[in-house]
């Protein structure tokens, strides 16, 4: 157990959401991705989305990058609304702003690890160096190794540098271990709490993982589009600590 | 170097055998544009300064004889700048090595230098000696041919007596570039020379003292070529003028523009057909690229990368081996050009043949090959641009099948799944696969065009050498004569058969067009010479009435039946009006042929011949050349087999140059097309195809899947290709066709096997690299990775 975490909790909202719906068509069928959600994420906070396939997430979450735009309904950022931003607008957000990690790591193959880092650090304002950054997640040794010379874990974590080279205020993790087994997931879920802690960085993190609601601040879940629970966790776990 | 730039130039190299052969595309397109647009430029420009160093007349007149002091008069013609009369003849030679008589065309010139029209240009040696005159200056490819120097001495039949004279010089001039003799139209430089000589001593030899028999002057600028031509047939026709003419009918500056107009005609035709192939390899090539690099792409998009940062990063990936084929295309195309340029010496004779490049032409051929590599990059870039981000990460949606022709309940039963599998996938995507047979056979179709030429000459061998011409020699006379000679030379030992025929100098008109034109009179035409046109099909000669050749036909606007009004321009200079009773499409030339004693009735004299053909008996050859060249009163002597000779020699060299570039450019393509088509097939189905492996299926049957698409569109684009082959020949042989030639459009069974033999080589060759690809898989990774 930690000490009260939540202490290192902003009392100003970071990012608001209200009544954001988002719908596909697909063919001749609507389909409802979310239905006026409505959020307020607090800086510092580490919250955990959680919600089976389907269920929204990967749509919020990308709503919140900046990678896709809602149907209707409003997005702030810092008192910025996102959801009236111009194309070169939202690059330039998720350039300064936002850090990524993906499931499948998406890193790029021709590039090593170092470089994939640098990728960020090239086009960002105040990055730390790409070296620091991977000293941060533990591989600082395996500075020039390409991906596929990496494990998934390893892979991983050299996304987590990538994403929070840059000193991004919002780290959007969407299922980071969804392809790694449980001890090496434990220590990807380590390093995401290590930069939430050290940095300060806004943390999001989606998961149809329950288990990992533990090391939260917060826990949302979404049902069919829809926000179907919002609970603050007393005290959070370490991520040494959760077992699934 | 930045990140980006750095995945740019990893995945190039990862790609290299795709991005090699764009590049070699692009280098083929490049290196024909830049070979060609500087040979061209080289030719213009070597012309140009030749002519005007050298002042080439504007207008050429011969006469039969006219006194000198017309000169004067001619000088007063408004807009004439300057005249030059010569005294020009040709006789008989007998050249130290050859057994064969040869033909010297003799010129006459100042026997103090001084600056003329139609200059000399010394080579080696020097200029005659005033005084002397058994000196000449013989011209360089006659020289170089006989292996002759100056110093050495050749012996000449002038005007019926023998004379030796002394080549004191090697000289050429602006006026025989292309130094064919008259009545000719391939250079045979063994057996036809020019010679210069002073002034004085033609004069005496040919009893021309105060007189002269050819005219050319320069016109000042502006002035109006066709006024001043009508001033001077006014004014010569009672000397036996033959019509002035401007430089666009002068023998050797004609087949040099001609030259000059059929290289541009390659300029535009080529590149632009590689570079239409190159624009669809980076279509195909980039879009599977993209499609690969969705995920990639999305991220690039999440951390923070523009879209124009996208954008240019996969421009980057057509960019980079388009400016690689420019560059090595370029240099290619100087290399090829210089060779050109070598053998473009020895059909054209010029002073100083300077192969120069120019910077407009490399600008353009940068911008060409970009605006290519921009075209095909423009569809997969725009598709990187557009890809929203999110999207992106969501794998690209299952291909659409439907079920096809070949599904019918019929067909089904009979086809195994293998070829199903490779139908369906042509059918899924029918353009692409159109596409893919398309530019297939684009090269079967350039491999047919290269070879077309070959059969092309064949044809014209075989119809001016064999069908329409059976004889030996000619025999050209120096003044007409009456038909009695051919007796005396059919009473030569050795002479099997003889044909006498009447050239008659005239100026057809019809309407408001009109043409200076010699119409042949002959015998028959069954006999020796007979009329063939350019399919081989043999022609008789009407008993009354004119048969012109279509090109003639055309210029004047003539069809049969039309009545065409002739001007004999010698003897009694009648005028007549002649019924047109047939058109002839020959090969060579504009020619009128009529039955030669209707000819003589027209020009209402009792009937002269100025030539005979023999066919000699080759065992008697010897003797009778030895008579001819001691012949009085001939002027030109033609060896059929000479001609045919030096023709080949000739037109084999610049042939299999420009094949062999084509039929190595044509693989180029072919190649390209092909493994690209087979990689990036293996691409996309590489997961699908591992899994048929898992389930069971053999190295050979997964391959057959893979490479027989790549079969199937190959069989396909080979047929089209002959048809596109065909298309394209008759378009080269329209667009080459000119008043000298007309190239027949034949096709041999083996220019046909030809290419299909080398698309079989090829498309084998890519396979086989494929394959190996293939049975190198690795299984369980390829169906790890997400598609």
């Amino acid at each position: 157990m930690m000490d009260n975490p939540s202490g290192s909790i902003g009392t100003k909202a970071v990012l608001r959401i209200s009544d954001l719906s988002k719908f596909y068509i697909m063919g001749e069928v609507r389909v409802d991705a979310l239905k006026h959600i409505s959020l307020d994420f607090y800086s510092g906070e580490l919250a955990v989305l959680l919600g089976a396939s389907g269920s929204g997430k990967s749509t919020l979450i990308n709503i919140i990058g900046g990678l896709d735009i809602p149907s209707s309904g409003s997005l702030f950022f810092q008192e910025r609304e996102i959801t009236a931003a111009t194309e070169a607008e939202l690059t330039a957000y998720r350039r300064r702003s936002i850090g990524f990690v993906f499931q499948f790591y998406n890193l790029i193959s021709s590039l090593s690890a170092l470089e994939n880092v640098q990728l960020v650090t090239e086009i960002a304002q105040n990055p730390m160096p790409a070296e620091e950054a991977l000293k941060l997640v533990g591989l600082g040794h395996r500075l020039n190794h390409f991906p596929a010379q990496l494990s998934g874990g390893e892979q991983q974590r050299v996304a987590i540098a990538r994403a929070v080279a840059k000193r991004p205020e919002l780290l959007l993790c969407d299922e980071p271990t969804g392809a790694l087994d449980f001890q090496t997931g434990k220590l990807v879920l380590d390093v995401i709490e290590k930069v939430n802690r050290e940095l300060g960085t806004t943390t999001l993190i989606i998961t149809h993982n329950a288990s990992i609601a533990g090391m939260a601040d917060r826990v949302i879940r979404l049902r069919s589009g829809e926000v179907s629970e919002d609970r603050r966790n007393m005290a959070r776990l370490s991520p040494a600590e959760l077992v699934w | 170097m930045k990140p980006l730039q750095r995945k740019l130039l990893r995945e190039l190299l990862r790609l290299k055998g795709q991005m090699l052969a764009v590049a070699a595309v692009v280098a083929c397109g490049i290196s024909v544009f830049i070979s060609m647009s500087s040979v061209r430029y080289s030719l213009e420009s070597s012309r140009a300064r030749y002519y005007s160093k050298y002042r080439f007349a504007d207008v050429f007149m011969q006469v039969k004889r006219a006194p000198v002091f017309y000169l004067e008069t001619v000088s007063r013609i408004p807009g004439v700048a300057a005249v030059n009369s010569r005294i020009v003849a040709d006789v008989t030679l007998d050249v130290p090595g050859l057994d064969e008589p040869a033909t010297g065309r003799l010129v006459s010139i100042p026997e103090y230098r001084t600056p003329v029209l139609n200059d000399l240009f010394i080579k080696s040696g020097r200029y005659i000696d005033p005084g002397k005159t058994d000196e000449v200056v013989a011209s360089k490819p006659f020289l170089e041919a006989n292996k002759l120097v100056p110093g050495d001495r050749i012996s000449a039949v002038i005007n019926g007596r023998k004379r030796d004279l002394l080549i004191v010089g090697m000289g050429l001039s602006p006026e025989y570039i292309y130094e064919v003799q008259p009545g000719a139209f391939f250079p045979d430089k063994r057996r036809f020379g020019v010679f210069w000589m002073s002034r004085r001593a033609l004069e005496s030899a040919f009893n021309m003292s105060g007189a002269f028999n050819d005219l050319s002057l320069t016109l000042a600028h502006g002035v109006s070529e066709k006024d001043v031509i009508m001033q001077l047939d006014n004014l010569f026709s009672r000397y036996g003028s033959l019509g002035a003419y401007g430089r666009s009918e002068q023998l050797s500056d004609r087949f040099i523009s001609d030259e000059i107009k059929q290289v541009g005609i390659q300029i535009t035709f080529l590149p632009v057909v590689f570079l239409a192939v190159a624009v669809f390899l980076l279509n195909i090539v980039l879009r599977r690229l993209v499609a690969t690099q969705r995920d990639q792409i999305a991220v690039l998009k999440a951390i923070g990368y523009s879209n124009e940062d996208v954008g240019l990063h996969y421009l980057g990936f057509a960019m980079i081996p388009t400016a690689f084929g420019a560059i090595v295309g370029t240099l290619l195309g100087a290399w090829l050009g210089r060779g050109l340029m070598n053998i473009y010496a020895d059909f054209y004779n010029f002073a100083e043949l300077v192969y120069t490049f120019r910077a407009e032409n490399i600008a353009l051929s940068v911008l060409l090959s970009f605006a290519a590599a921009l075209i095909g990059a423009l569809g997969a870039v725009r598709k990187a641009v557009l890809l929203p981000p999110a999207e992106a990460m969501r794998p690209d949606s299952p291909v659409v099948y439907r079920p096809g022709f070949f599904d019918r309940e019929s067909l089904r039963k009979k086809l195994p799944v293998s070829f199903r599998i490779i139908v369906r996938n042509l059918e899924r995507r029918p353009w692409k696969a159109a596409l893919s047979v398309l530019m297939i056979s684009l090269s079967v179709a350039i491999l047919i065009a290269g070879r077309y030429t070959y059969d092309s000459v064949d044809r014209m061998v075989q119809v001016e050498f064999t069908d329409k011409h059976r004889e030996d020699v000619t025999l050209i006379f120096n003044d007409p004569k009456p038909p009695s000679v051919a007796y005396n030379l059919a009473s030569l030992d050795g002479v099997l058969e003889h044909e006498y025929y009447r050239e008659e100098p005239v100026r057809m008109s019809f309407g408001h067009r009109f043409r200076r034109q010699s119409i042949k009179g002959m015998q028959s035409a069954e006999g020796l010479q007979r009329l063939v046109d350019k399919n081989g099909v043999q022609f008789s000669l009407p008993p009354d009435g004119i048969v012109l050749t279509s090109a003639l036909a055309s210029i004047l606007g003539v069809k049969p039946g039309d009545r065409l009004q002739v001007d004999f321009l010698q003897g009694r200079q009648l005028h007549r009006e002649v019924i047109v009773s047939a058109t002839i499409d020959e090969i060579l030339g504009l020619s009128a042929y009529m039955n030669l004693p209707q000819l003589s009735r027209l020009a209402g004299d009792g009937g002269v011949v100025n030539a005979a053909y023999l066919r000699i008996d080759q065992s008697k050859a010897g003797a009778l050349y030895k008579t001819f060249k001691k012949m009085p009163g001939v002027s030109g002597i033609m060896m059929l087999k000479a001609l045919k000779e030096s023709f080949e020699e000739l037109i084999a060299k610049s042939m299999t140059t420009s094949t062999v570039i084509l039929t190595a450019f044509a693989c180029v393509l072919a190649f390209a097309v092909v493994y690209n088509g087979a990689r990036i097939s293996l691409s996309e189905r590489a997961r699908e195809l591992s899994s048929l492996r898992v389930l069971g299926m053999s190295r050979g049957e997964v391959s057959f899947i893979l490479l027989g698409e790549q079969a199937l569109l190959t069989i396909l684009a080979i047929p089209l290709g002959f048809m596109i082959g065909i298309a394209l020949s008759a378009l080269l042989a329209h667009a080459l066709s000119s008043e000298l030639y007309r190239l027949p459009l034949v096709f041999s069974a083996f220019n046909f096997l030809f290419a299909f033999m080398v698309i079989v080589i090829v498309s084998v060759v890519s396979g086989f690299v494929i394959r190996r690809r293939l049975v190198g898989l690795d299984l369980v990774e390829v169906l790890k990775t997400r598609e």
